[in-house]
């Protein structure tokens, strides 16, 4: 079931979550919501739930507007930060819960809820635990449960709220493995959260990037990560450096120096770097590029962390192949010029006006 | 003692713990073990017929049937108060907030004249029953009004902080899965509160059952009618029937320590509910 | 999906369907009933101690408390809290140290001890005074022989006092001190901190709210103890009375303005210990918040 978010606005006090914002999600994708916390996507989560109302705009479900709909009524599940299962419940009578609270004449036969519990929790791979009670499961289990009862009720929409957020670093590099192949499976529309880009360039079919209540930029995580519609987006994919300059000519420049080629107009402009996009030339003199002194370099896994010191005393942070860096022979306090191989530019406003 | 305690950085344990065990042998070990004494040496007869004679079984049945059901109705009425209170903002919120510990700060012989002058004939709650034909004030219903009075902040000071400490998002997960409001009570907040609401029950009545000050006031006291054990307790002792007020004393002694025993077992099983992370 | 109906926006409708509020008539009945029990059960009996009171006017009201017999009743009253609360508190501040900061074997069993009196109804906690003390209990040939009075005299009213509220500072405070762990008092003994230095430094700046929350309820049940009192007291007027046994004899005496006089200084006594306990509740509510910011930094 697609999801269509017409000019939402949803305000907390003198807080404004979420101002005028619109997307559309078709049926059957996987869409990450991402953005720093405090940028309204756990909001916007919760108005399409119905959790929360929305001030102003409407949520259409497969072209419906639910905006009367109860929570209970839209078919849709939710997946919480904290899991919030029934503690006094087990295992089963969690995932079953859904199914029992629906109204006589819709509610299946004790076998068949008995049947279709089971294979959710074959489906989410804990069928063993059926009788455990909550707080006898580790979080990555508790998190499949929470999952699983989300979709006993067969829900048209699955909403995740930073379904991996509480839980330890490999942990949540399985799960969000398994969840991806899970969605191949089930194919259901789902939506989640989640403030951490590695999780959602990852996961997802679609980036829904949010900032201060905005939508920043919709795209696949390709799109969005090699081509930043904003100066936000940059900054929040990936390691980068951030750059004051000026482009002239089609190349971007720093004080005296050409840094490279830039798109865009000539004037003032902002300029983003991913730390892994520069190539590293030894010495000052005459070669183009900027000039840094290298400060530290942690050479521990596949790529060397450099980071250096410009002559005006700014940092950057440099990010290349060991072997590379090592046929360098460069170490700490010597002098190189940096020259990006690609430079992503954003006029500054004032230049634009 | 060293084996039996972990080892500690701390200073201070000797200390503290020698004197904590000293004063509580003395005040509370030892005086009790008194009753017990008292009562091994009367013998199985003269303890029998101390205990069963037709006034102090009427006295037992009264004390504990009232008991109950105040305990009952504080059940009810509690976990409105507790509900009330975490979930809605209404005017005199605070006010409501602060006095549900009257019971517990307010002497027991004032609230027991204060009780007896509002329902006796005169009073404003003794005519508004007497317009339905019920008489409170010196009756086993004024025992149950008294005793319903002190037990309620029991009920209400469990249930609060379990029930403010329900997380709104399981309730919301409940909501979210089609569960109504009803289903949401009864299915996930009730069986959380549970075993608080069963301490707090456990509580108002353990206090219920050796009420005294405020009961005896409004109960106006006839033998077999509306006489609570601990005062034919103090009507034995006043006739120096020692040997007969402690051999009722050490039945209602054995019950309200089961009583203690049954609410130390919730409690920990709502410690282990409550803390349990899910 | 059934969408057919459409809103606009900023509709009541939508309020009343969010998914974790009652309808409104439910709201206003459930209220509705806590008031009225509360108007009926608690608010009524309070007023009725002072309208009673004052019934026969402020002269009567005075008289009656500046009558002898009241005035031996307050000040015994006074001094049999002054005596039994600080002991109370003594033994409630070590009992929650060992508890609290140790681990040992039948520390459950210590705390269900502790607990004890609590269980026991007030009658019973002056009998076993009687059975020990009085003229035929154990030591009660002894005592006569030597002409020390227990019993029906000052020593057995206090002790029947410490039995009543032998539990609240150590209930207070041993799950204050739990909560809140041993890892500054360790801070402390690193850095070089004696023993009472980490108790003064440390422990008791944390939990003075909950010590001193613990010694208004003491003192609150301290002074209107009633049917403990009333076993061990012998009811001599002017000796060993205190306040609530007074306003029982007045009260039997069909005295009922002087009885309610005398219990409208214990009805404002428990009034302050309210009062007092909202704040202290305040004041703990927001050292807590403090902390919590600190530590979510």
């Amino acid at each position: 079931m697609s999801i269509a978010i017409r000019n939402i606005s949803k305000q907390f006090g003198a807080f404004k979550a979420l101002d005028d914002v619109s997307m559309d999600i078709p049926s059957g994708e996987l869409v990450a919501l991402l953005g720093p916390s405090g940028c309204g996507k756990t909001t916007l989560l919760r108005i399409i739930a119905g959790l929360e109302y929305a001030d102003q705009g409407q949520i259409l479900l497969a072209g419906d507007d639910t905006s009367a709909l109860h929570a209970r009524d839209r078919q849709v599940g939710f997946v919480f930060q904290h899991y919030a299962l029934f503690r006094h419940m087990s295992v089963f009578d969690n995932v079953a819960f859904g199914l029992r609270v629906k109204p006589r004449r819709d509610r299946p036969a004790e076998a068949e809820i008995r049947r279709r519990v089971k294979r959710l929790l074959e489906l989410v791979q804990l069928d063993w635990l059926a009788d455990r009670y909550p707080s006898q499961l580790s979080g990555g289990q508790r998190q499949r449960i929470a999952l699983a009862r989300a979709l006993a009720v067969e829900p048209k929409v699955l909403l995740l709220d930073e379904p991996f957020g509480a839980l330890d670093a490999k942990v949540r590099k399985e799960l969000r493995r398994w969840l991806r192949q899970l969605h191949d499976e089930i194919h259901v529309t789902s939506v989640f959260v989640t403030h951490d880009q590695e999780e959602a360039l990852e996961v997802s079919d679609r980036v829904v990037l949010i900032n201060q209540g905005r939508v920043a930029q919709i795209g696949t995580p390709e799109a969005v990560y090699d081509h930043p519609a904003t100066p936000f987006v940059a900054d929040f994919l990936g390691s980068v450096n951030l750059f004051h300059g000026r482009v002239e000519d089609g190349q971007l420049r720093l004080g005296e120096h050409a840094l490279g080629a830039a798109d865009g107009s000539d004037g003032s402009a902002l300029a983003f770097v991913r730390s892994h996009e520069f190539e590293l030339l030894p010495g000052w003199a005459g070669r183009g590029g900027l000039p840094a002194t290298i400060v530290r370099v942690v050479s521990v896994g596949p790529s060397a962390q450099i980071e250096l010191s410009r002559t005006d005393g700014e940092l950057v942070e440099v990010a290349i192949a060991r072997d590379t860096f090592r046929l360098l022979g460069l170490g700490e306090g010597d002098k190189v010029s940096l020259r990006p191989r690609q430079i992503r530019v954003f006029p500054t406003e004032a230049q634009a006006a | 003692m060293a084996s039996l305690k972990r080892f500690s950085p701390l200073p201070g344990f000797g200390l503290a713990m020698g004197y904590t065990l000293l004063y509580l042998t003395l005040i509370v070990l030892i005086p009790l073990t008194a009753v017990g004494a008292k009562t091994l040496s009367l013998g199985w007869e003269a303890f029998w017929s101390a205990v069963s004679s037709p006034r102090v079984v009427a006295s037992y049945q009264l004390s504990f049937g009232a008991s109950l059901l105040a305990a009952g109705i504080n059940v009810v009425f509690g976990l409105i108060f507790a509900w009330v209170l975490v979930r809605y903002r209404f005017p005199g919120k605070s006010l409501v907030d602060a006095l549900v510990d009257l019971p517990f700060a307010l002497p027991t012989a004032v609230a027991g004249i204060a009780l007896a002058t509002i329902c006796a004939e005169n009073g404003p709650v003794g005519e508004l029953l007497k317009t339905f034909a019920i008489e409170v004030a010196y009756t086993p219903y004024g025992v149950l009004l008294a005793l319903v009075f002190i037990g309620l902040p029991f009920v209400v000071r469990t249930v609060q902080p379990v029930l403010a400490d329900l997380e709104r998002e399981v309730e919301e997960a409940a909501a979210g899965l089609g569960a109504a409001r009803w289903q949401t009570f009864l299915k996930v907040i009730l069986p959380h509160i549970t075993p608080a609401l069963l301490t707090g029950f456990a509580m108002a009545f353990a206090r219920a059952v050796g009420e005294y000050g405020s009961v005896i006031f409004i109960a106006g006291n006839v033998p077999m009618v509306s006489e609570i054990t601990p005062l034919l307790i103090i009507t034995k002792l006043e006739q120096y029937d020692y040997a007969g007020a402690t051999a009722v004393a050490s039945v209602m002694l054995v019950i309200s320590f089961l009583l203690l025993l049954i609410i130390n077992a919730l409690q920990g099983w709502m410690q282990q509910r409550y803390t349990a992370e899910a | 999906m059934s969408g057919t109906i459409t809103l606009k926006p900023g509709s009541l409708v939508r309020h009343e369907t969010l998914s974790t509020r009652e309808p409104a008539w439910v709201k206003g009945v459930l209220i509705g009933i806590a008031l009225t029990f509360f108007a009926v059960f608690l608010l009524l009996p309070l007023a009725t101690v002072f309208t009673e009171a004052l019934r026969k006017g402020w002269g009567a009201y005075a008289a009656a408390l500046l009558h002898p017999d009241a005035r031996s009743a307050i000040m015994l009253t006074a001094l049999v809290a002054v005596i039994a609360v600080p002991l109370n508190l003594v033994f409630g501040v070590a009992a929650a140290w060992a508890i609290a900061k140790f681990e040992f074997a039948g520390k459950r069993l210590l705390i269900t001890l502790i607990d004890l009196p609590f269980s026991v109804s007030p009658v019973i906690s002056g009998l076993i005074y009687v059975l020990m003390f009085g003229a035929q209990g154990w030591f009660g040939p002894w005592l006569q022989a030597h002409d020390i009075k227990i019993i029906f005299a000052l020593p057995g009213i206090v002790l029947a006092t410490i039995f009543v509220t032998f539990p609240f500072v150590a209930r207070e405070l041993i799950p204050l001190m739990e909560a809140q762990g041993s890892e500054e008092e360790e801070a402390a003994v690193v850095l070089g901190a004696s023993g009472w230095q980490v108790f003064w430094h440390t422990t008791l700046p944390s939990i003075r709210w909950g010590l001193l929350y613990g010694v208004i309820l003491c003192n609150a049940r301290a002074m209107g103890e009633f049917g403990a009192v009333s076993v061990v007291s012998g009811h001599i007027r002017g000796m060993t009375n205190t306040l609530p046994l007074h306003v029982e004899i007045l009260y039997n005496e069909y005295n009922y303005a002087a009885a309610f006089a005398v219990a409208s200084l214990l009805a404002l006594l428990a009034i302050v210990t309210l009062g007092l306990k909202t704040l202290v509740e305040r004041q703990t509510r927001r050292q807590q918040q403090k902390k919590n910011e600190l530590s979510g930094e």
